[in-house]
């Protein structure tokens, strides 16, 4: 406490006159504040409904408490576990796809000499990113449906004699999903690890060269290795969004057939809160969504602080 | 300097760069560049399939047919007025508010970047959202799309860390010129910031124009406040599956489930997409720099 006090003085001093200095500076934080507290803070309390069996009519304050009879609901309820299950594993699938193949294009498109093609594969790796997964999703389903592309070309090839529906089966549905993420986002994602290939001191390659490396090895003694901070980071940022990763796909691409493997936790929340009206189960499940998340970045932090790595905090 | 041999090792390795390349930019154009074939060809002649990069039978029928579909007509309008009041809106916000944050001299600086990093990573969730906008009777009007969100705690850190690498002997000069901290902002900050600007408005619009679920969970009743994305969605689940959340969805929204032909739904897809496709090329310096700022340094 006396640090902080003893550090604020040293700094800078809160007066009248530099109050007065910065006033606009303080009015702009103040209306940015009360902003910040109706839309981001405030919805928190709502989280009061998870301990309770709240009726609209009764309000956040006049429903009754049920303490964690929510929550024990929740983890009896073996579509709830289920939903878990799909949640994360599509999240750590995706998580995992994407960044090998964003970190393989980076690398990829980096070895390429002649600029004007490098410039426009580029250009053109951007391009899904910038359409709406309504669209992504429609475009996926028609090419992989049983006239679609896919089963054109698999039968073509000889590989199949009947076309697959791809929808209708569990097994194909998680990789699926990573394939759109994939394709909706390598050329994006690559981005970062292209200006972090960029940044690396080209010597390097030169004395490489110099000692007969080939481009394999240059890129597996000095490209890697110099983007391993950059892949770091950005696999930390991206832990705790795993759960966060499971819904508009899901959602627009799932169907009756395949709903064991395709809901999501989100789609959870949405059916049960939404639909059904159960606000209190609703906001439980999200309320674990936030708690596991956050857990995984403290843990994946702390793992990267064990490890000698780059950390976010 | 003497041009070095190629060793056999590089050479395998150009062949399978350039072949991953041709794969890579044929998977990625293919769907888009068959969307297009479809949407230019006659319907029922569509029907027979076979139609991969060329249309057979070319018309702009499927065109005229979306074009005069009134429920697309009326969620392009929406969509294009939320993404130019929510751009300019966020914009506006989140600027001052990185400026406010990016003062060195600023008494609350630390603390005001704490309170919007916190809304990163912990958020109430979808139904205390819901009771919220419900509450504040967003719900139901067009307002619910735009003043949500405006502020975003990535988009402010974005434009933090670009007006943070100024020199700061810009503002103390100007401040010795007797210049508050508002004419800083707008006359000397600001045209300095308009890479970071244009970054910050293309995440934005982008965002604002591929929004559906939005409309779909708010304004699901209110005709008049769908938008683009949402209304191609109904558009295309029409036909996607027999069953399933997707098919619910539309089933609420769409009464009749008439089913679209496949070269309506195709035009109806390339006419939404359009406007960002033509658009974002020469936008590429803005989010290659932002991206990089954002991501590398918070």
């Amino acid at each position: 406490m006396s640090q902080g006090v003893a550090k604020v003085k040293k700094d800078k001093k809160i007066t009248w006159k530099e109050i007065k200095r910065q006033k606009f500076l303080l009015i702009v934080s103040f209306l940015m504040v009360i902003y910040g507290i109706i839309f981001y803070y405030w919805p928190l309390t709502g989280w009061l409904m998870a301990f309770q069996n709240y009726k609209p009519k009764d309000g956040l304050l006049g429903s009754k408490f049920v303490g964690l009879a929510k929550f024990q609901f929740l983890f009896q309820d073996a579509t709830f576990l289920r939903v878990i299950r799909n949640t994360f594993c599509m999240g750590v699938l995706n998580l995992v796809t994407s960044t090998i193949m964003a970190i393989l294009f980076a690398i990829l498109l980096n070895e390429i000499r002649a600029t004007k093609p490098k410039k426009v594969i580029q250009t053109i790796s951007y391009l899904p990113h910038f359409l709406s997964w309504i669209i992504v999703t429609g475009i996926l389903h028609d090419a992989l449906s049983s006239t679609g592309i896919i089963n054109e070309l698999l039968m073509k090839a000889g590989i199949i004699d009947r076309a697959i529906d791809f929808f209708a089966h569990p097994k194909y549905f998680w990789w699926i999903v990573a394939f759109a993420n994939c394709w909706k986002e390598t050329g994006w994602n690559a981005i970062i690890y292209l200006a972090a290939i960029t940044s690396i001191d080209p010597c390097l390659y030169e004395a490489a060269s110099i000692d007969g490396a080939g481009r394999w090895a240059k890129i597996k003694y000095i490209t890697l290795p110099g983007i391993k901070p950059t892949i770091m980071i950005l696999l930390l940022m991206n832990v705790g969004n795993v759960l966060n990763a499971g819904f508009e796909v899901q959602y627009l691409l799932g169907n009756g057939l395949i709903k064991s493997v395709s809901d999501t936790i989100d789609i959870y929340v949405l059916t049960w809160g939404i639909s059904q009206n159960d606000f209190s189960l609703g906001t439980a499940a999200g309320i674990f969504k936030s708690a596991v998340s956050i857990a995984l970045i403290l843990v994946a932090n702390f793992a990267a602080k064990r490890m000698g790595e780059e950390r976010l905090f | 300097m003497k041009k070095k041999k190629t060793s056999l090792a590089d050479k395998i390795f150009v062949v399978f760069n350039t072949l991953f390349m041709i794969a890579f930019v044929v998977i990625t154009l293919y769907p888009v560049l068959n969307t297009l074939a479809i949407s230019l060809n006659d319907g029922i002649d569509a029907v027979r399939g076979g139609i991969y990069l060329w249309p057979r039978m070319f018309t702009l029928n499927n065109y005229k047919t979306v074009l005069t579909k009134q429920n697309m007509l009326q969620g392009a309008y929406i969509t294009v007025l939320r993404t130019i009041i929510g751009t300019l809106l966020s914009l506006v916000t989140n600027a001052l508010l990185a400026f406010v944050v990016s003062r060195k001299r600023f008494m609350f600086k630390s603390q005001l970047s704490l309170f919007w990093v916190i809304t990163m990573y912990v958020n109430g969730g979808m139904i205390p959202i819901f009771m919220l906008y419900r509450n504040l009777h967003l719900t139901g009007t067009f307002w619910v799309y735009v003043i949500p969100g405006t502020i975003s705690a990535f988009n402010m850190l974005v434009l933090r860390t670009y007006m943070q690498g100024l020199p700061d002997s810009l503002e103390e000069s100007a401040q010795l010129d007797g210049a508050g901290y508002w004419t800083i902002f707008i006359k000397i900050i600001s045209p300095l910031c308009k890479p970071v600007y244009a970054t910050v408005a293309l995440f934005v619009a982008v965002y604002q124009w591929n929004s559906w679920f939005d409309a779909m969970l708010y304004n699901r009743m209110k005709g008049e406040y769908t938008t683009l994305q949402y209304e191609l969605m109904k558009l295309l689940s029409s036909v996607m599956q027999q069953s399933g959340s997707a098919a619910n969805a539309s089933a609420a929204g769409a009464s009749s489930a008439a089913v679209t032909p496949v070269t309506v739904r195709s035009a109806a897809t390339i006419a939404t997409m359009l406007p960002i496709i033509c658009l974002y090329p020469f936008l590429q310096r803005y989010f290659v720099t932002g991206l990089t700022i954002g991501g590398v340094k918070e």
